[in-house]
């Protein structure tokens, strides 16, 4: 009787038909020792159901912890902003080029005012070829 | 809300969170980990909790959506196949669960279910909910719910079955 019962209540629950009270009628079953032969094979998934439910979540409700939590989550992110951070500095403290600190009519004195030195530093050195000449002739005055 | 009424409200149902993301994630410390987030997530939305009818079922929600993500995420899969090699080094409560081997069976079989009818499977057969809850949980219809959980079922009844026949037929 009760056999014919359990296997309607199978037959019906790989259909996915019955209800949550039909069901446990049919984990009571399945817990006992003896199960009939033939029914043997559904023990396991019975068991097995009962036995993860079971399981428990050992860890703590993470409130309190909840502050690291946030830290450790963001601590990519401060990471990422410090690299942000190092970059742009680095960009804008470029050492300053000469255009950026004078104006355009600066340089272009500047330029001339060294041109001007230019020519006439050439121009002394220009000199200084007599002075060769000169040293030249008394060193062999020297030597004689 | 203070902390203990939230402690309160999460206790009931943090066990249930905490095998479904297992379920999904196989590996302990994932879920251990997924289900922290989950709790956390709700921790912060603390001022609207109120409002929500069922924070069971939106838990449950939340924590399905986490699992899928983290299962789709580069970084789920990489862990997975690292967890796959230390399934025998979990806890010590957790071998005293799984303490018979055919039982092991079924939980292999479970694993390769479908991500879909794992969790029904899980949420009827292991957390005994009503379709409508598993429906509202999974953001499925009642129908749907049904069906795939027939067909989990049969699954692991035909896996059952080619197991139990193993080197008879």
């Amino acid at each position: 009787m009760e056999l014919n019962n359990i296997e309607k209540l199978l037959e019906k629950y790989f259909e996915a038909k019955t209800s949550v009270t039909e069901e446990d009628t049919l984990h009571k079953y399945f817990s006992q020792e003896s199960v009939a032969p033939h029914l043997e094979q559904y023990k396991d998934m019975f068991q097995y159901f009962k036995s993860a439910k079971q399981e428990r979540f050992t860890k703590e409700v993470p409130i309190v912890s909840e502050v690291t939590a946030v830290r450790k989550k963001r601590f990519g992110w401060y990471s990422a902003a410090g690299a942000v951070a190092i970059c742009a500095g680095l960009y804008f403290n470029q050492p300053k080029t000469i255009e950026d600190q004078y104006s355009p009519e600066e340089i272009a004195a500047a330029q001339e005012a060294l041109a001007l030195l230019g020519t006439n530093f050439s121009k002394g050195s220009n000199q200084i070829s007599y002075l060769d000449e000169f040293e030249k002739n008394t060193t062999r005055f020297i030597h004689k | 809300m203070h902390q203990s009424e939230f402690v309160n409200i999460v206790t009931p149902f943090k066990d249930k969170l905490f095998r479904m993301a297992k379920r999904l994630l196989v590996s302990t410390e994932e879920a251990e980990d997924a289900t922290q987030e989950v709790l956390l997530k709700l921790w912060t939305k603390q001022n609207v909790i109120g409002t929500y009818k069922n924070v069971e079922a939106f838990a449950m929600t939340m924590t399905k959506n986490f699992c899928l993500d983290r299962l789709k995420s580069k970084q789920a899969s990489n862990l997975k196949l690292v967890h796959s090699n230390y399934t025998d080094e979990n806890s010590s409560l957790q071998k005293q669960v799984e303490a018979s081997d055919s039982v092991i069976w079924v939980q292999k079989i479970m694993e390769d279910l479908p991500e879909q009818q794992k969790m029904v499977l899980q949420l009827r057969d292991v957390e005994q909910y009503d379709y409508d809850e598993i429906a509202e949980m999974l953001e499925m219809k009642p129908t749907a719910v049904r069906v795939a959980l027939s067909r989990a079922r049969k699954m692991v009844r035909e896996k059952l079955v080619e197991k139990h026949s193993y080197g008879i037929k």
